[in-house]
């Protein structure tokens, strides 16, 4: 059996006295599209948070390509990795294509100038952003255009494993069907893995290889696309089906 | 004994509370210090800093300065009056600005602007998740923001100060030759024989000393903010004031260590 590119360990996260996640096993594929689901302050953020090392584990381990995450090497380890943050993240004193282009300006995979931003030009036009974006500042722009050039730079030096926090909250219909169409393209295209937290069930059945749940701290279900309507799970038949009634409880 | 317990338990918890973050705020220095001398460096980053705090700070300065010069010939006019020891005006102006009062107040000023903005400034983007995703684009926030603005306002501040200097002698000059009845000939060379380099040297040092301080304190601030625009808000207090007790502090510190023995 190959390993699997993300290994979730019995993972554990506690702020204070608020247990988020608790005991989260889950094994995401090299070159597969995995979507996370579940209600909102489940924790689907924090788990991607703790692959990063953006935030402690409590317990568990999180195994990147068979790598404990935090016995690698930092900078070669965030270097294989590209995410789009929910709230964007842009940062707001540089200009959208410096923004985009970031990784490409600095560091290991510095390049010239002129280079760097035909590179993020051309990621904001797959993003559906016009060239003249390129020069304004995030402020200028409106939630939804933030979203896309965040979802850019988060594509633009091509990583191998890329996290997408609710890449198309806030789109209208179209654009997040070109979002959608872009994810996928990246996993066939690209060979990427890619983690992708979504509250959009279409989102879901256009993104996702494999679909897990996520429910008070644990992975409450995990299948093939293709197993969501059949999955006999009632838990997550409430949540696909958007019903008020059922197991989960909807006041928290 | 419960009573005796419940006045005094938020006493040791606010002094524990208080050695934690200065024992947190040390070692956020150390971190900083150690990492100005390693690669990469942001040079352009420190250029707009050095710019922002630096630069943008001189009319802040400036006009402190001025004014304190002025007040302080008027009093210590008055004051020397009584010992007829009018004539030590300028000297005493020239000392007390360099000496003291020159990067003292330089520095106060520099912290509610400086530190103020850099603590709202990396605050928001705590709070924007700007700096997890600076993380994730292998960009150290420590030496992408926090060296950068340490380097600069370390730098720029003893500058600041020495041009305040200037300016304060001049406001004390000002006010010696039109209200006190000095003559400009007379004020500057009494100003320049009695100032000795030490006391301009240390002047500046002290200076250094501020900037860093400041810097400190508004990125460390900043960094560790609260969730929410009341975290934002709350770090942008606690920068101001810790940098302007930090500075008072230090300055008597650092009198002690230049002036005594
Ligand atoms: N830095 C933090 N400090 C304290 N608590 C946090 C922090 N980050 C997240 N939490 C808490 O963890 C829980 C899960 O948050 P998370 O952002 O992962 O939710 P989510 O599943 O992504 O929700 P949504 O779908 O609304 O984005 C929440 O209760 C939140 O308050
Ligand atoms: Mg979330």
């Amino acid at each position: 059996m190959t390993t699997p590119m993300i290994q979730f360990q019995d993972v554990h996260k506690s702020f204070g006295n608020n247990h988020v996640l608790r005991g989260v096993n889950l094994d995401v594929m090299k070159g597969e599209s995995m979507v996370i689901i579940g209600g909102s302050g489940t924790g689907k953020s924090v788990l991607i948070k703790l692959v990063l090392g953006l935030l402690p584990i409590t317990s568990g381990k999180i195994l990147v390509d068979g790598h404990d995450t935090t016995k690698d090497e930092r900078d070669a380890f965030l270097a294989r990795f590209g995410m789009l943050f929910q709230g964007g993240a842009l940062f707001d004193s540089l200009p959208v294509w410096k923004n985009v282009a970031f990784r490409l300006l600095r560091g290991s995979l510095k390049r010239p100038k002129d280079e760097a931003r035909a590179i993020a030009i051309e990621k904001l036009r797959r993003v559906g952003l016009k060239e003249r974006v390129a020069d304004l500042y995030p402020a200028e722009l409106s939630g939804g255009m933030q979203k896309r050039v965040g979802l850019a730079r988060a594509i633009a030096a091509e990583p191998e494993i890329i996290f997408f926090d609710e890449p198309t909250t806030g789109l209208d219909p179209i654009m997040s069907g070109v979002i959608n169409e872009l994810v996928r393209e990246i996993v066939v295209e690209m060979g990427a893995t890619a983690m992708t937290i979504t509250h959009d069930m279409s989102s879901v059945r256009a993104i996702a290889d494999r679909v897990a749940m996520i429910h008070e701290g644990v992975v409450q279900w995990q299948g093939p696309v293709g197993d969501l309507d059949n999955s006999g799970d009632p838990y997550l038949d409430q949540f696909i089906n958007a019903r008020a009634e059922g197991p989960i409880e909807a006041v928290r | 004994m419960t009573l005796l317990q419940s006045l005094l338990s938020p006493i040791g918890r606010s002094t524990l509370g208080l050695m934690a973050t200065v024992g947190r705020i040390s070692s956020y220095a150390f971190a900083t210090v150690s990492h100005i001398f390693r690669p990469p460096f942001y040079l352009k980053e420190l250029g707009q800093q050095i710019l922002f705090i630096g630069y943008f700070s001189l009319p802040v300065v400036g006009l402190t300065a001025l004014f304190t010069g002025g007040a302080l010939a008027l009093q210590i006019y008055a004051g020397g009056s009584r010992f007829n020891a009018e004539s030590a005006v300028p000297s005493i102006v020239a000392i007390g600005m360099v000496r003291e009062l020159g990067p003292v107040l330089g520095g106060l000023m520099v912290a509610g602007r400086v530190a103020a903005s850099i603590a709202a400034e990396l605050g928001t983007m705590k709070v924007t998740e700007q700096i997890d995703a600076l993380v994730t684009l292998s960009t150290h926030p420590l030496k992408y923001l926090t060296v950068p603005r340490v380097v600069a306002a370390t730098l720029t501040m003893p500058i600041l100060a020495g041009i305040g200097d200037v300016i304060g002698i001049f406001g004390g000059y000002l006010v010696g030759t039109t209200r006190l009845g000095f003559n400009s000939a007379a004020y500057i060379s009494n100003t320049i024989d009695f100032l000795q380099s030490w006391d301009v040297t240390s002047g500046l040092i002290k200076a250094a000393v501020f900037g860093f301080i400041v810097a400190m304190m508004g990125c460390y601030h900043g960094m560790n903010s609260g969730r929410g625009a009341q975290g934002v808000g709350k770090a942008t207090t606690n920068a101001v004031v810790g940098a302007s007790v930090l500075i008072l502090t230090s300055n008597y510190i650092l009198t002690e260590l230049f002036f005594t023995s």
